[in-house]
């Protein structure tokens, strides 16, 4: 018994939110992703064109002609970024990390080694948030297509996406973290979700919504994001800093909690 | 903290250690010392807190009572600092079952901070006699060759230290003896190993110490041959006859003593070569005693 092992010094003291560590647990969502990268932007590409087609094109040539100025396809090509936001962070955290801590014990194995809940829940946000920040872009794109005009604001809408899906991506893991059964999630989608993306202004102008709904709208972040995107294509305002304020104190306040819901969840 | 094997520096340390769950105590008291260097056997019941103490030394249970001590670090402050120095091999198959077996590694080895990422796989990959499997995706792989990568995930940074739980669990006897040679390398190399498990065999192959659970707390320790010595005596007497003759055994074996304990249709009279007056019937099958007539003594539960 006298290798070295056996004899083997203290480890050197590791500090709070190790890049080391939260590249390795984005390094295992890479090679996961991987395996699933060509269905996600199959779905990624072709949501929007239907979405377009139908909201855009069908109801945008019968019903609504122009509305705050744009194009009907111009308003909800440029709103859906955030319809494509809330969709690849919120309901990916929440399943993904569901079935990571409670099917695959992927999480078990993960906090053995030398990472703490913190580092892996930032990993796992910074993770969805860039992926987001990608697919978000993509109705755009789609949209320039069907005769969206390029504008040089539009290459600030994946940081704007970024900051979005990182709130989002704490909230579905903090969700996750405080469900008991997988079949919860329906009343977060429901109650929660699809709300949020009905009055942020994708489909249809929120001044048209009663004064209590105008006023819950300016509480949502999808609805920041939706403004942040139209005016990064057609023009910034002063008050779009604020939005970004907005967009990343909602990011920094979910991360707490966030963490702090598993912490709970994983450590006994 | 004191040592208690040939005066080594303890890996582990645990002192009165106690850990509830709402009204359930599942650790109760634990005092529990691994010296660097040895394999030591958690051998208990299902429930005896054996899962609950792995769980504490990662970190992932913090005890409510009482010291742990890992490899120098006190946790759960230097949590983190401990599990750089520690390999685990869990009890469940927990591995990326779409990704590659070198992607498996490699994310491993990056998680414990080694630098050479390729290098670590490489080895992982001959540890698990995987070469020829690296970029075929786990759910291609047999459960021996997925429990032998999860042995080499655990081992990407070569730890001083590995946790083992429940390692050969549901395994065929096959693979069993397959992880258990495995296993046995690193004993031989050094490696100090806590190993929980519940089947006799494999703490009797692989342990220089067995340290016996039950109700959350150590029972009885030693080397195998000495539980057997101290618990059981010699010699085992097992009798398989109608309730009704093993009734009159068990009673005639009691009078004079001796400990008897049930062994499936059958019952086992321990320290049988203590036994005078044909107390042992001549039909009793008489063998070595065996550390499952301590588990069995000690804990009131049938061995597996």
């Amino acid at each position: 018994m006298t290798n070295e092992a056996a004899h083997a010094p203290r480890a050197p003291q590791m500090r709070r939110l190790e890049p080391a560590a939260i590249g390795g647990v984005m390094s295992r969502e890479v090679a996961n992703f991987r395996t699933f990268w060509k269905a996600t932007t199959f779905s990624s590409v072709l949501e929007p064109v239907i979405y377009l087609l139908a909201f855009g094109l069908g109801l945008g040539s019968t019903i609504v002609n122009r509305v705050d100025g744009l194009s009907y396809v111009e308003y909800v090509g440029t709103g859906m970024v955030a319809t494509a936001v809330i969709f690849s962070s919120a309901l990916p955290a929440m399943f993904g990390t569901f079935v990571k801590e409670r099917f695959q014990r992927t999480y078990d194995a993960i906090l053995a080694a030398p990472v703490d809940v913190e580092e892996l829940v930032t990993a796992e946000m910074l993770w969805i948030g860039l992926r987001s920040g990608f697919y978000g872009c993509f109705p755009l794109i789609v949209s320039m297509l069907f005769g969206l005009d390029p504008a040089l604001g539009m290459l600030l809408v994946p940081f704007f996406c970024f900051f979005t899906a990182l709130g989002f991506a704490a909230f579905g893991i903090a969700v996750a973290a405080s469900v008991a059964k997988i079949d919860q999630f329906n009343y977060v989608t429901t109650l929660v979700i699809t709300p949020l993306f009905l009055v942020a202004g994708t489909f249809f102008p929120i001044d048209q919504l009663p004064q209590a709904l105008q006023v819950a709208a300016q509480l949502n972040p999808l609805h920041h994001l939706v403004e942040l995107v139209r005016h990064a294509c057609f023009g910034f305002e002063s008050w779009d800093l604020l939005r970004v304020a907005v967009l990343i104190g909602f990011a920094l306040a979910l991360w707490r909690v966030a963490v702090h819901r598993m912490e709970k969840r994983l450590i006994d | 903290m004191s040592t208690t094997y040939s005066g080594a520096v303890a890996a582990i340390e645990m002192q009165g250690v106690v850990k509830r769950f709402g009204a359930i105590t599942a650790v109760d008291g634990l005092d529990l010392e691994v010296p660097k260097g040895i394999c030591l056997g958690l051998l208990g019941p299902n429930g005896a807190g054996k899962s609950t103490t792995m769980r504490m030394l990662t970190g992932q249970a913090v005890a409510d009572e009482g010291e742990i001590r890992v490899m120098d670090h006190d946790l759960p402050g230097d949590s983190k600092e401990a599990r750089a120095l520690m390999g685990v091999v869990p009890q469940l198959d927990n591995l990326d079952v779409d990704v590659t077996v070198e992607d498996n590694l490699a994310v491993f080895a990056r998680l414990y901070r080694v630098k050479d990422v390729r290098g670590a796989v490489d080895r992982g990959l001959a540890l698990a006699r995987l070469e020829g499997r690296r970029r075929d995706p786990v759910d291609e792989l047999s459960g021996g060759m997925r429990r032998r990568l999860l042995l080499a995930r655990g081992l990407t940074h070569d730890p001083p230290l590995l946790l083992l739980d429940e390692p050969t669990v549901g395994l065929d006897p096959q693979i069993r003896t397959e992880l258990w040679s495995l296993i046995d390398a690193l004993r031989s190399k050094g490696t100090t190993i806590l190993m929980s498990t519940h089947y006799i065999e494999e703490a009797e192959r692989l342990a220089d110490e067995v340290a016996l659970m039950a109700h959350g707390k150590i029972i009885s320790r030693g080397r195998p041959s000495e539980l057997v010595a101290q618990h059981a005596g010699r010699e085992t007497a097992e009798v398989y006859a109608p309730p009704e003759r093993l009734a009159e055994v068990r009673a005639a074996a009691e009078a004079q003593g001796l400990k008897v304990r049930p062994a499936g249709p059958a019952i086992a009279i321990v320290g049988a070569e203590r036994a005078t007056d044909g107390a042992i019937p001549s039909e009793a099958i008489r063998r070595a005693a065996s550390l499952e007539d301590v588990f069995v003594l000690l804990t009131g539960e049938e061995a597996e």
